[in-house]
């Protein structure tokens, strides 16, 4: 029986705490008696037979008819499924998309269905190279689909290509890839790492233009989504719900399927990531210090490299399909299940280690924006009910924070770091002076569309979620970060943790309590 | 009387040039320059009156004698042994403050001008400069017969002095010379708009690529004379970022970044090492193989390169400016600038009233007296990187 996630209070015989720096390590040991650590569940146990568990969601769906009634020859089946943000890192093949896909193609098959399209519903994220569409979908439906053109990416900026669905009540314009509103049948086809995603969001945000996220993916709702794991106190998915129901009421009939995923992120030689410090064993310790001591002389690059192709040993642990709020709702009582670990009280000081890797950067650098995004996106976000650190805390994070960043997929994230966050770090202010021009910029509409280029305006969408977070803290410290970067962040530069503790005292004073968030893996902080 | 002055000796430039790599210093030591007694020369005739020098700047074109890296071209325009020193705001002798617009152009060499009211820099035939009553010579401060700014005193003819207001102070007058050069630079860029019938076809994007004397003196004439643009400016060093936004600049960028400054600006497309289009024009002011080839690359097809930085030998793959359809346009000094309603300006009267609202003297960051020539040459080399614009000798009493 896998353990579920504590709070450790960190005595004197506590060991230091691993945190992760980048593509480095470090131990940092926290003060006793005033400092806790929290931890994520242990790995829950995978389905027995996920293909079993798939066919059965699919003939025994919540709340719609099954899958094979609503298949016919000369229907339009659109199949969408997410893009390469999710998981993280990526999962070892057979991938769960792959195997959904599959199975909703046997049924379609079956039933004579031969106008199938299927789109990665990757939004204003960067397109997929094909060999990461071959490892989400496998060799058969790549090969199947790919060269006929059947398998495309969702295009923003294709505008012959988009159609208006209607409006919400709050005058929000739901736009979506045409095929998508076209089809007989969409299949949604969702790997769940976290509580954020699924549910309408999928549809809402996968297959959207510009113009339609923009009304959820800015400074105000960002600041008012309390928390990005908690749907109903999250400003970002209201907005998404209420576009939902518009895509139920007048949009195509959507079948959704989400599956759930536990938290084995690391297979050896890193698995001891995943292990609690002071249970190391003599061989996980040898295998941290050989491993750090190898990652610190590893060129930055190569170490990249290493950490891009690991491939997570993640088990599915629940797959559901049919009516998207039905089933979404019961998604969450699965990724709750695993991730929640319930926290009593708020902190002084949050501490964090960034890893090599966010839902923006796969397969590329985590670059000085979405060390930000991360931090005080994601990491700040893992909560329900309060934040982990008090209003006007500090946050402190570990991670290099070098201005280097990939010429390809985040070419506009350069001229973000340039241009934009050299003029203001404040998310209203920039998107008042700066977002319509870098939304509309050809450039980086020519490469979003036909190279592997975030769209234009994403490096504020990245900025954005971290909206939240940097109103709520006091000041946010990178230990380690190269300081003319972090500083260009609006955060303050520290050389070691005890520098960081020391500046974060004209804070929060000289004996304050610390939290660290242990990453990996994955969890909620259920905050009371 | 004790000056400055450059010899001929193909020894002394040859070991400047080798040795300036490793020192500046040293390269002034064993170089063509030499500080020493020089007869006083003659008055080359009438219409010359005695100037005494006040302040007298180090020019690019200076560090480029003195280190030996000068143009074989100059050799034939220019004679030996002379006093160097073209930037000068000096005196007269009954006491009025001067600044010296140093092109020896037809009036000082007899010649017949292209034009009653012409300035010494205009015409399209450049014979007047090795013939007449003077000695070859492209400028005061490289001509044997009139002297330079880096003496005591020198000798100026009527054409080019110019009387300055009382509220000028000479560290602003110092920045006259190099000023009008910039201003050049801008009508340049304007009659490059105006050709092409932008100017009302805003927005105008220009860059400026570096930000030494001549780049910021560029960010401020095209502030003041070529208003519609937006000026983006690439410079190196800190204090020339702060400079160049007081000027004027919408927007500065290290050097390298400039190409992406402007592709933001202007929307263009990267395609390799060159933007689909560009800058509307773009100043040079450094003149090298690497900022040639750059510019090309960041201005529009059939846009205008301006080049006011002063190249030597470069080393260019033109294929670019061919297929740009690039104007490639030199910009040597100053002269007559022609308005929008047609009617002419001196380009130095506009220069005056420019250093008088520029603020001009903040770019003169040091002064020596000739004595002391080494550490100035020096300082001038290395400007940039010791937080410095301009650095001039200094020979006002006392110094």
């Amino acid at each position: 029986m896998p353990r579920p996630g504590f709070v450790l209070d960190v005595d004197r015989s506590t060991p230091p705490m691993l945190f992760w720096h980048g593509e480095r390590f470090s131990l940092e040991r926290l003060p006793a008696d005033r400092s806790r650590v929290i931890y994520p569940a242990e790995p829950l146990p995978g389905l027995a037979d996920p293909d079993a568990a798939i066919r059965q969601a699919l003939l025994q769906p919540l709340d719609m008819e099954p899958l094979p009634s609503l298949l016919h020859a000369g229907m339009r089946l659109t199949i969408c499924f997410d893009d390469a943000s999710l998981s993280l890192p990526k999962m070892r093949r057979p991938d769960s998309r792959q195997r959904i896909i599959e199975a909703v193609l046997d049924m379609a098959a079956e039933a004579g269905v031969d106008d199938v399209h299927i789109i990665a519903a990757l939004g204003l994220h960067r397109r997929m190279h094909d060999y990461e569409l071959r490892h989400v979908l496998g060799d058969r439906i790549f090969d199947a689909f790919h060269p006929s053109g059947a398998l495309y990416q969702h295009d923003a900026e294709d505008h012959a290509n988009l159609v208006v669905l209607g409006e919400t009540d709050h005058g929000e314009v739901l736009e979506i890839n045409r095929r998508v509103a076209e089809s007989d049948l969409v299949v949604y086809a969702n790997v769940n790492q976290v509580a954020m995603d699924g549910g309408w969001k999928s549809l809402v945000t996968g297959v959207a233009s510009y113009r339609c996220l923009s009304h959820h993916h800015n400074p105000e709702s960002l600041q008012n989504t309390r928390s990005l794991m908690d749907r109903h106190h999250s400003a970002l998915h209201h907005s998404i719900w209420r576009m939902g129901a518009v895509l139920r009421d007048s949009g195509p009939k959507v079948f959704q399927i989400e599956s759930t995923i536990n938290n084995d992120a690391f297979p050896s030689p890193f698995d001891f990531l995943s292990k609690r410090e002071w249970e190391w064993t003599g061989r996980d310790r040898a295998t941290f210090l050989a491993t750090s001591k190898a990652l610190d002389r590893t060129p930055r690059r190569l170490a990249r490299r290493i950490f891009h192709s690991i491939e997570a040993p993640y088990a599915m642990t629940s797959v559901q399909a049919g009516f998207t709020e039905t089933v979404h709702e019961r998604t969450l009582e699965h990724v709750h299940a695993q991730h929640i670990v319930p926290v009593e009280g708020q902190t002084d000081i949050l501490t964090m280690g960034i890893p090599f890797i966010s839902p923006y950067n796969p397969e590329s650098i985590m670059n000085p924006v979405l060390v930000m995004c991360m931090g005080l996106g994601y990491l700040f976000n893992m909560y329900r009910g309060r934040p982990l650190v008090r209003e006007g805390g500090v946050v402190i994070m570990t991670h290099p924070t070098t201005k280097e960043f990939h010429p390809v997929h985040h070419p506009s994230y350069i001229d973000f770091f340039d241009e934009v966050l050299a003029d203001t770090t404040d998310p209203a202010e920039m998107s008042q002076r700066w977002e319509r021009k870098y939304a509309e910029d050809e450039w980086y509409r020519h490469l979003y569309r036909t190279g592997n280029a975030y769209h234009g305006v994403h490096p504020f969408y990245a900025w954005y979620w971290g909206a939240h977070g940097q109103q709520w803290a006091g000041r946010v410290i990178i230990v380690g970060g190269d300081p003319a970067t972090v500083r260009r962040l609006g955060f303050t530069p520290a050389s070691t943790m005890d520098d960081a503790f020391e500046l974060a005292s004209e804070v929060v004073g000289r004996s304050p309590t610390i939290t660290h968030l242990h990453v990996p893996s994955v969890l909620v902080a259920d905050v009371h | 009387m004790r000056a400055l002055s450059v010899r001929r000796s193909v020894p002394r430039f040859g070991a400047a040039r080798l040795v300036s790599s490793i020192s500046q210093r040293s390269a002034t030591r064993v170089g063509p320059l030499t500080f020493g007694e020089i007869d006083d020369p003659e008055q080359p005739g009438p219409g010359w009156e005695r100037i005494d020098t006040t302040l007298s700047g180090i020019c690019g074109s200076d560090l480029a004698l003195a280190e030996g890296r000068a143009s074989a071209y100059f050799e034939d325009w220019v004679s030996f042994p002379f006093v160097p020193g073209h930037e000068i705001v000096g005196t007269r002798g009954d006491g009025r403050r001067v600044v010296i617009e140093p092109v020896l152009g037809h009036a000082a060499r007899d010649a017949v001008p292209p034009s009653p009211d012409s300035a010494p820099g205009d015409g399209d035939d450049y014979r007047h400069l090795v013939t007449g009553p003077l000695e070859p010579g492209i400028q005061t401060g490289f001509c044997n017969s009139t002297g330079g700014g880096w003496a005591p005193w020198f000798w100026a003819h009527d054409s080019q002095i110019h009387e300055i207001p009382d509220a000028l102070p000479d560290e602003a007058a110092v920045l006259v010379e190099p000023l009008a050069g910039g201003i050049h630079a801008a009508f340049s860029v304007r009659d490059a708009l105006r050709r092409g019938n932008l100017l009302d076809r805003g927005p105008l994007v220009i860059g400026v690529l570096g930000a030494g004397t001549m780049g910021l003196a560029t960010v401020a004439a095209l502030r003041a004379h070529v208003p519609e643009a937006e000026v983006i400016v690439g410079a190196r060093y800190p204090h020339q970022f702060a400079i160049a936004r007081a000027l004027g600049a919408v927007e500065v960028v290290r050097s390298g970044d400039l190409a992406a400054a402007i592709r933001r600006r202007t929307g263009a497309h990267v395609i390799g090492r060159h933007l689909s289009s560009g800058a509307h024009c773009l100043v040079d002011a450094v003149g090298s193989s690497e900022s040639i080839s750059a510019s090309v690359s960041m201005t529009r097809p059939r846009g205008r390169v301006v080049l006011l930085g002063m190249p030597a030998d470069v080393s260019l793959d033109l294929t670019a400016l061919w297929h740009r359809e690039t104007e490639l346009r030199g910009c040597y000094t100053y002269g007559t600038e022609t308005l929008d309603d047609g009617s002419s300006a001196r380009t130095f009267d506009l220069a005056i009233a420019l250093a008088q609202t520029t603020g001009a003297e903040r770019l003169v960051s040091a002064t020596y007296p000739l004595e002391r020539h080494v550490d100035a040459l020096a300082h001038a080399a290395e400007a940039g990187r010791r937080g410095a614009v301009k650095i001039a000798f200094d020979l006002r009493r006392g110094n």
